[in-house]
């Protein structure tokens, strides 16, 4: 006698017991809090908002908290917070030439306005581990600061811009309105903005791979680093009765624009052409790989062929999104042996007519032997 | 810590307002052009995309407080991911729930249509991973509306034509293409394509989402569905050689259960309220003890 | 309700957004699905006149401010323009192709159909789907019709339909996938006519 399984309602109750017990961990060691995510491993904290497209430090921690460390799940977490938010207000595009720098590399110019300023960066350490944090940790040293100077730290795409040589920051007619691929479906071809879109919220690791395919020769696009800001950007919004923009308050940004040859074309003459990478806190792998992307995808702008993996924006745009991409990788877990069993079905019956076939032949074979030896 | 006050509050059916009248828009163009995909502004939904949030997404748009609500995959109300989709709607629509096909309003499946004939007022939700049938031809979604668009499916014959030449049988036992009132070429989604006749003319609506691709499409009850076939090789269904082995059916379909490590198996319908029903009416199958 | 003229944008909603727009939609829907058969919303808008309780109810379902709506001149000259923007923010659009939803009040012109926008080839649903006020739902010429949701065929016989739509209409069908779609209203009930409705007479 054959009971049907059973109790799929029990057994998910019981997964989730055992996965809340196994992510408190020993109860003998204090529970993390979320100022201490936040503080200390604020770069996952920063990843987690970037690519869930939503700025809360606080609640980006939570997210790192309940998902055990794993970070695409908790960027699917705070993704599924953020669609319920309602939409209050559009905000200004961020003025990125006016931000607190902590942190700004040009590869282009040895010194320039606003300096070189390494900020906090692991560049330059030696990859060690270091056995002073394992256990109580000294106090670091608090670090020199130097009073906010005033002094404009321009952009380096506005510097090549004097000279007329980068290609001019790209803009969309009065008319344009920015898409919102959280709100729109994609339509390919797409446009520049959503697809800057699609990139700031996409995988760090596929962007990576990507980026780096483009400079092993799949779609080269002679890239030079302008420039890399890390900082603090005002967040405005403007209110309509007011007439004017109001500060909403601060956010971190990593800001990239990378700078890429052009031999010119039928219609453009030589120049420089940009490519451009923004992300929420600091993340400058995710910013340069995102802007050699970005540039790869414009090839068809420059009249270049599209030849590689990075130049295809169906594909690279498709496939970008980790939440996406491990849903439907996962969803394999699931039953499918309604569907199995029709392609059981099927293998079965080829099987016997293939081996039909041969026990025929064989026969045929056999036959031809016998009346050889006759 | 202001921002973690503000976590707990959803709407009825979870999605916004806003959201649900986007997707009831797309559903009324679905509706009106059977078979065409409706793109639509697919939202994150708290369940991965691939394990039914297109499929959920149409539910919550359409569902109300006098609906009774069945959840299948696989054919079963059982299984653990309907189980999660059904305890969904529970909390966060406060609905009446059933596994009875026929007491449901709403049936939102992955994988099979029930069993038992659906009738007018009912409304199926599929659940969708891969909603264009000519994706495995074509993978660019710019060539495949264009197909669309221009009513060309002559690839989509080829390749059916290939299988047979190749192996004298089409090699598509499931998600077999449909063509929609005369028209659209349409995935009818991963079920066996045993189920494929269940959708011709069906009284109930049926309506599928497709979370990750952002899709909806929708055939209208009453609606010619034709599985794609040829002259030469009229389009059929399988057939199972045994009956079910607790109730006893011949007309359903029949999951395989492994039973020993010497190669027993026995087959049991997949539709578990279909074989419930069965039984509490009093039929026996040959491993099945009367209810 | 009584109401001042200067103030009718405020009256009329829904008395529960949530749980109305959610029956509401339903009604809609199975009417979309079953062409030929009259729903009566149960718990209908007021909007100002001329617009219909039907018509108000289904612009607080289906409109926002993504959805442009196109008014017959008739229409914008009422309180409906001011109801509906405040009741759904959607934005009144003067060019037809630019509607998504188009509404015309009882006894005015038919627009031509042709005039609002079709849908592409490529993405046949972005059509406008035309809302048009009637005397009645029944009682008027009865035509037979049949396609998708239709049970072999069913007979429609609205009244105050000009004599020259089932031209219009056949028009309209030629054109599949493309083409508009309708919503006949009548006091508080519809009947729906997707573009795959053929009339047989």
């Amino acid at each position: 006698m054959y009971v049907a399984v059973k109790g799929g309602e029990t057994a998910i109750a019981e997964a989730h017991r055992l996965l809340a017990d196994r992510r408190r961990g020993p109860r003998d060691l204090p529970a993390l809090s979320l100022a201490q995510i936040a503080g200390q491993l604020s770069l996952a904290v920063d990843r987690v908002m970037a690519e869930a497209s939503l700025y809360d430090p606080i609640l980006a921690a939570l997210a790192v908290k309940q998902a055990r460390g794993d970070m695409i799940e908790a960027i699917f977490l705070l993704r599924a917070y953020r669609t319920t938010l309602p939409r209050l207000a559009i905000s200004q595009p961020l003025e990125t030439a006016a931000m607190q720098i902590e942190r700004r590399v040009s590869a282009t110019y040895k010194d320039l306005p606003g300096g070189q300023l390494l900020g906090p960066t692991f560049d330059y350490t030696h990859r060690l581990l270091d056995p002073d944090l394992a256990g109580e940790e000294a106090e670091p040293e608090t670090p020199a600061r130097r009073a906010v100077s005033g002094e404009k730290v321009m952009r380096v795409s506005d510097i090549l811009d004097g000279e007329g040589l980068v290609e001019g920051d790209g803009s969309f007619g009065p008319d344009h309105v920015a898409g919102d691929i959280t709100r729109e479906p994609l339509d390919f071809p797409m446009p520049r903005d959503t697809r800057l879109q699609v990139l700031a919220r996409g995988d760090e690791g596929f962007l990576l791979a990507l980026a780096y395919s483009t400079q092993r020769g799949y779609g080269r696009t002679h890239p030079f680093v302008g420039e890399i800001r890390i900082g603090l950007a005002d967040v405005e919004i403007e209110l309509p009765e007011l007439g004017f923009s109001v500060p909403l308050g601060r956010i971190r940004i990593t800001e990239c624009q990378m700078v890429n040859q052009f031999k010119g074309s039928a219609k453009e003459p030589p120049q420089f052409t940009r490519g451009y990478g923004l992300v929420f806190g600091q993340s400058e792998r995710k910013a340069m790989a995102m802007s050699l992307v970005d540039r790869a995808l414009r090839a068809d702008e420059f009249g270049e062929d599209i030849v590689a993996p990075a130049q295809d924006q169906e594909f690279v745009l498709s496939h970008a999104d980790n939440v996406q991409a491990t849903g439907f990788v996962e969803h394999l877990k699931l039953p499918h042996y309604v569907d199995f069993q029709a392609e059981l079905d099927l293998v079965r019956r080829m099987r016997a007519e293939y081996e039909a076939k041969r026990a025929g032949q064989a026969g045929d074979e056999d036959a031809i032997t016998s009346e050889a030896a006759q | 810590m202001s921002a973690i006050e503000g976590i707990a509050r959803t709407n009825f059916a979870y999605l916004d307002e806003q959201t649900k009248r986007m997707i009831r828009r797309a559903i009324l163009k679905a509706i009106a052009i059977p078979g065409y995909q409706v793109p639509f502004a697919s939202r994150e939904m708290p369940m991965p995309y691939g394990w039914g949030t297109g499929g959920v997404q149409v539910t919550a748009a359409i569902i109300g407080p006098e609906d009774r609500l069945k959840v299948i995959d696989q054919g079963a109300d059982d299984t653990t991911n309907a189980v999660s989709i059904r305890a969904f709607f529970e909390k966060v629509a406060n609905v009446a729930v059933t596994t009875h096909t026929r007491d449901a309003t709403i049936i939102q499946t992955r994988h099979r249509i029930p069993e038992a004939p659906l009738s007018e007022g009912q409304v199926l939700v599929y659940q969708v991973p891969i909603p264009e049938p000519l994706r495995f031809l074509e993978p660019r979604e710019t060539e495949t509306r264009m197909m669309h668009a221009l009513e060309e499916y002559g690839l989509m014959h080829v390749k059916l034509y290939e299988d047979i030449a190749r192996n004298g049988h089409i090699a598509t036992t499931y998600a077999y293409p449909v063509q929609v009132a005369g028209r659209y070429v349409m995935d009818p989604s991963p079920i066996p394509k045993f189920d494929n006749p269940k959708m011709d003319r069906s009284p109930a609506l049926q309506l599928f989402g497709a979370g990750r691709e952002k899709r909806i499409y929708a055939v209208p009850p009453f609606t010619e569905v034709k599985s794609l076939d040829f002259e030469d090789h009229p389009f059929t269904i399988q057939r199972f050689d045994k009956p079910c082995a607790l109730c006893g059916s011949t007309h359903s379909y029949l999951d395989e259960v492994v039973l020993d490590d010497r190669g027993g198996r026995m087959f049991v319908c997949s539709d578990t309220d279909f074989c419930e029903e069965r039984r509490e009416a009093g039929h026996v199958g040959p491993l099945g003890v009367p209810a | 309700m009584p109401q001042k003229a200067a103030n009718a944008a405020y009256y009329g909603a829904f008395q529960d957004p949530v749980t109305n727009a959610q029956a509401a939609f339903r009604g809609i829907m199975d009417a979309m699905a079953r062409p030929g058969r009259i729903h009566v919303f149960a718990d209908p808008a007021r909007p100002p006149a001329p617009l219909s309780p039907a018509q108000g109810t289904i612009a607080l379902t289906l409109f926002d401010q993504d959805t442009p709506v196109h008014l017959t001149q008739g229409l914008a000259a009422t309180a409906v323009a001011s109801w509906l923007s405040f009741q759904t923010g959607a934005p009144i659009a003067a060019d037809r192709l630019q509607a998504r939803f188009a509404l015309v009040e009882k006894a005015a012109a038919l627009p031509p159909l042709s005039g609002f926008a079709q849908g592409t080839q490529d993405y046949p649903d972005r059509s406008t789907t035309v809302i048009i006020e009637l005397e009645a739902l029944s009682g008027g010429t009865a035509r037979r019709v049949a396609g998708p949701g239709i049970d072999g065929e069913t007979t429609i016989a609205p009244l105050g339909l000009p004599d020259a739509f089932d031209a219009l209409w056949a028009e309209n069908g030629a054109q599949f996938p493309r083409g508009v779609d309708l919503i006949l209203t009548a006091g508080d009930a519809c009947l729906c006519l997707p573009r795959t409705l053929r009339i047989l007479r």
